[in-house]
């Protein structure tokens, strides 16, 4: 564990806090663009977090790749295509839509289709249920518990 | 000596639930007054017992006994005394202490004012409230004792994580877990009459204060959270969608459908089943938060110390409770009768609906969360489920939801008149188109979602609105009668108002500081200028300070606006050396509009650092003060229908009348 | 129908308790990420010598005509771990003879310089990864990192963190033995 650890610290050369002034782009239309395609990659080293806001510096690294990338014409798609090729699925925090990842992506519509269904079956069984005076079992037996002490009470 | 003690009590408290787990179901089996009895002796003996441990374990850090292996990894000398309490429940073993002991507080609490409960359900359900501190307990004291000692001693400890070191935090653990134990109490409720074969309006009406109040906790909690993560973090972010995070909302949610079904059950006889499941499942989703923090099975950024074994140990703790009260469900959920008849256009549809958005909602979270899990044991690909997820999956959901909240009030109970309530509605609607034209006129463009995210935000305010000023007759009779109205309604109806409406307002906050952020980072140098929003700030250059057990650069920045002195922030970077880490304190000025909000650090550039210069970043959020204001009204509005005396068992009948009369402007 | 609704619960719980289980396998490193890179060519890079040191820079084209499996090591002077690896990386060219070239990241060459002076240079070749960049096509998360290489250029091998301590070694070790990296001990 004390490995694992001491790894971790070596992990961070620099001190800093996310995005720095020098990496910013000039151009606000392309630094925008770069914060978006941050915020979709997870930074391989910290716990759960994006790019964007991790001091790591291979998360500042792959944020001047993503910009340098941006100023040569990739698209968001390509630069992201460019990243995943390198560090795999996991990097991308969106997902990819494959087969892998179906289940993923259907499981709210899915869901949400389940709602209306069962939705949809009670109002249609409320709607048409009789009024049913059936008594539950802990009723049957109190009214046979009732029935029996009339039942002595008659016999005296 | 105190520790042994303390572990000692421990045991004691185990003994007495093993007690309390078994006498009062066997006599409420037998119908025998004095086993059922001996519930109420056993479980303020395990509040005792579990007080003095814990009592034991706050004296150990407080006077820095640090032969107490606890003591020496999670706290130092130098760390101020209110740190020093806090970080009794610090730890994993602590924080497990506490997990315990509010468990054996909301016990000894069903006993002691559960006097008008039934005996044989008082009795089975604080047997299976001694189950769960059978499990914890024993979990406790086998994998995690707080009380173990160290040999030799360290001369001083290694301090507590400094991020952890903060007000906000320290108060996190303690609402959460009332929020998320509180939510035990229901369980066992629904247990025990699950165990009876009994589930009735009167069986709801027992459940729904217990449930308020673990909802309001939770409320706090979260909301406590997220403000924490706001400020300390520093890079003003509210809300991660981390695994951590998603299994205290998914008890939330779920508590949420819950609060709202147990009024169908209470007042109408209907949706008994489902109300008895949701209240399985929401425990249920807050022991699964209470494994998943503490076996590391997901990455996170915020986790305990991982130990598999302990994983192992709460795992089995998760099949028996969770799996056993389901297969108890599964056996007698199929003979419980509906109750009440109601039409699709009723009170009691749009309950249904609010239950079943909020459960398919806390279904894609509880996957989304867990898929990454799922798909590794199948195909063994690693795959991240972010943010962007589950924005795009949870949000959608939720809107419907708004829309049907606003007019959910309105409807009468069995049969409602949709076109009445539209026509009551109507100028509601006007309203916040115009409200929303307003924003949209005035505002830099966003994203249309987040138009129509604020439209029905406006919606839902003015609904709510409306419904309150509609139930006093406002605009509909003279003044004087309707504040005697206003004045009569119960406290519970202005508790759904006041919720309601902070719902709206925590929307706004949302939409607000995300759609409409600036943000501003540079190098600075004394002297350098900075502008965001219509705020002109200053950076007057960096000094030195001290704290207890850290040091710390504090920037100072004169914020000006229109020429005028507005105020001076002082964010700092500070350096805890015993810890050897590092934290972000930003200085945030909060007004209604929006917070400006400013954090330094050193920049990661060497070339800027040797140059002395600082990276300040500067962020202009508006509204968000309103996500906190909105859970703070969350909160009242819970107290508030707490306090209602209807929802207190066993209140006067008298009152009913008063407040029916109230109930007839539907 | 009712009865089968109501089991539902229950099935799902369980279905889900089968994969916490599945999950808290010691065994699993919810942390570990598998590299995108196992059976794909190595990436391109090409990167000079560190100045002030004999051995030749390092790029892709060096892997055009092996004779032989490689090991690919990144590593730095500032980077702890690395200094502890190093011997174990000298013993597996020293004594099985293995070929070894590296990768060094984000350092000052005078360090690098200083650093290989002390411990010894067991690399054939040393390429200067000034900017990481290098590191980011092989897709590494920090230093040290550690790849095999086969003879015709694909990645076999990838080991994440210092290959120091029993269970490190004997995972690496019989790495290299199935890609032919090194020769068994007899």
């Amino acid at each position: 564990m004390r490995i694992v650890f001491i790894v971790i610290l070596s992990l961070f050369p620099f001190a800093g806090l996310a995005v720095e002034p020098d990496e910013i782009l000039s151009d606000p239309v392309l630094e925008e663009r770069a914060r978006v395609i941050s915020k979709e990659l997870r930074c391989v080293v910290c716990k759960n977090q994006d790019i964007d806001s991790s001091n790591a510096g291979v998360a500042r690294d792959l944020r001047l790749l993503v910009r340098e990338r941006l100023v040569t014409g990739d698209t968001n798609e390509e630069i992201l295509a460019y990243i995943q090729a390198r560090y795999g699925d996991f990097v991308l925090l969106k997902p990819p839509f494959k087969p892998e990842t179906y289940l993923l992506w259907f499981a709210p519509p899915l869901l949400a289709l389940i709602s209306i269904i069962i939705g949809a079956m009670v109002l249609f069984k409320s709607r048409n249920r009789k009024v049913r005076c059936s008594l539950t079992a802990s009723d049957e037996k109190e009214v046979a518990q009732i029935l029996t002490a009339f039942g002595t009470g008659d016999n005296k | 000596m105190i520790p042994e003690l303390g572990h000692f009590a421990l045991a004691l408290a185990l003994s007495l639930a093993l007690v309390q787990s078994i006498l009062p179901i066997v006599g409420a089996g037998k119908n025998d007054l004095r086993l059922m009895q001996s519930a109420s002796a056993t479980a303020y003996g395990q509040v005792v017992f579990v007080g003095l441990a814990f009592a034991a374990l706050m004296n150990a850090f407080v006077t820095s006994d640090f032969t107490v292996l606890n003591v020496a990894s999670n706290s130092n000398s130098l760390k101020p005394m209110i740190y020093k309490v806090a970080a009794t429940w610090g730890s994993h073993e602590g924080s497990l202490l506490l997990w315990v002991f509010i468990l054996t507080l909301f016990g000894a609490s069903v006993s002691l004012f559960g006097s008008n409960l039934p005996a044989t359900l008082k009795a089975r359900t604080l047997s299976v409230q001694a189950w769960i501190s059978v499990g914890f307990l024993s979990f406790m004291l086998f994998t995690s004792n707080p009380f173990d000692r160290v040999f030799p001693p360290p001369l001083d400890g290694s301090d507590l994580n400094p991020l952890l070191q903060d007000i906000g935090l320290a108060m996190h653990p303690p609402l959460l877990y009332f929020g998320y134990v509180g939510f035990s109490i229901v369980f066992s409720f629904a247990a025990a009459a699950l165990i009876e074969g009994r589930v009735d309006a009167a069986w709801a009406r027992w459940v729904r204060p217990w449930t308020l109040a673990a909802w309001i906790s939770l409320t706090a909690g979260i909301g406590l959270g997220s403000w924490w993560a706001y400020y300390e973090l520093g890079w003003g972010g509210w809300w991660f969608w981390d695994p951590v995070e998603n299994v205290s909302f998914m008890p939330w949610l779920l508590g949420t459908a819950l609060l709202h079904s147990a009024i169908v059950t209470e007042k109408r006889d209907a949706f008994k089943s489902w109300t008895v499941l949701l209240a399985i499942l929401t425990f249920s989703l807050s022991l699964l938060g209470t494994f998943i923090v503490r076996s590391g099975l997901l990455t996170s950024v915020h986790a305990f110390a991982v130990d598999p074994e302990r994983g192992v140990y709460i795992l089995g703790l998760l099949a028996v409770s969770i799996g056993g009260s389901l297969g108890l469900y599964a056996w007698r959920a199929p003979t419980m009768e509906g109750g009440g008849l109601f039409k699709p256009i009723s009170r009691e549809a749009g309950l249904l609906v609010n239950n079943l958005i909020l459960g398919a909602a806390t279904g894609t979270v509880l996957f989304g969360t867990l898929y990454p899990l799922f798909l590794e044991a199948v195909t063994s690909d690693k795959v991240s489920v972010g943010p962007q997820f589950f924005n795009a999956a949870f949000i959608p959901m939720m809107l419907p939801l708004v829309l049907a909240m606003g007019m959910g009030p309105l409807l009468s109970w069995k049969r409602a008149d949709l076109f009445g309530v539209l026509q009551r509605l109507k100028f509601a609607a006007l309203l916040s188109l115009i409200a929303s034209l307003i924003v949209w006129y005035l505002s830099e463009r966003g994203p249309v979602l987040a138009y129509v995210s604020l439209l029905l935000a406006f919606w839902l305010m003015f609904a709510t609105l409306r419904e309150w000023a509609l139930r006093i007759r406002l605009f509909e009779t003279d003044m004087p009668t309707a504040i005697r109205r206003a004045r009569n309604l119960p406290r519970s109806s202005y508790g759904m108002t006041i919720a309601h409406l902070g719902v709206a307002i925590v929307m706004l906050g949302m939409i607000g500081s995300s759609v409409w952020k600036s943000e501003e980072i540079a190098f600075v140098e004394p002297g350098t200028v900075l502008s965001i929003s219509d705020f002109k700030v200053t950076f007057e250059g960096v000094e030195r300070t001290r704290g207890p057990n850290y040091f710390a650069d504090r920037g100072a920045l004169r914020v000006e606006r229109d020429g005028e002195y507005v105020t001076t922030l002082y964010p700092e970077r500070r350096t805890y050396p015993v810890a050897q880490t590092t934290t972000t304190e930003s200085a945030i000025r909060s007004t209604p509009a929006g917070d400006l909000y400013a954090s330094i650090t050193e920049p990661a550039s060497e070339i800027a650092e040797d140059a002395g210069a600082w990276t300040l970043r500067i962020l202009y959020e508006p509204l968000i003060g309103f996500i906190w204001l909105g859970s703070i009204m969350l909160c009242f509005g819970g107290l508030l229908s707490l306090s209602d005396r209807r929802l207190r068992v066993g209140a006067p009948k008298k009152s009913e009348s008063r407040h029916a009369q109230a109930q007839a402007a539907e | 129908m009712k009865r089968i609704l109501a089991f539902a619960p229950l099935v799902i719980a369980l279905i889900f308790g089968g994969f916490f289980l599945w999950g808290l396998n010691p065994d699993r490193d919810p942390n570990e990420i598998p590299s995108a890179l196992i059976s794909q060519p190595a990436p391109n890079f090409d990167l000079p010598a560190v100045e002030g040191l004999e051995s030749p820079g390092f790029s892709r084209s060096d892997f055009d005509d092996l004779d032989k499996t490689v090991i690919v090591n990144v590593f730095a002077s500032w980077c702890v771990p690395c200094r502890a690896e190093h011997a174990v990386l000298t013993s597996f060219v020293e004594q099985d003879g293995a070929r070894l070239f590296g990768i060094n990241y984000k350092d000052k060459p005078e360090d690098a310089v200083e650093w290989l002076e002390n411990l010894g240079n067991p690399y054939e070749r040393i390429g200067a990864d000034f900017n990481g960049r290098a590191g980011i096509e092989w897709g590494i998360s920090g230093v040290p990192e550690t790849f095999i290489v086969g003879e015709d250029g694909t990645v076999i091998y990838r080991f994440v963190g210092p290959v120091v301590g029993d269970a490190q070694y004997s995972k690496f070790h019989t790495a290299l033995l199935a890609a032919g990296a090194i020769e068994g001990q007899n």
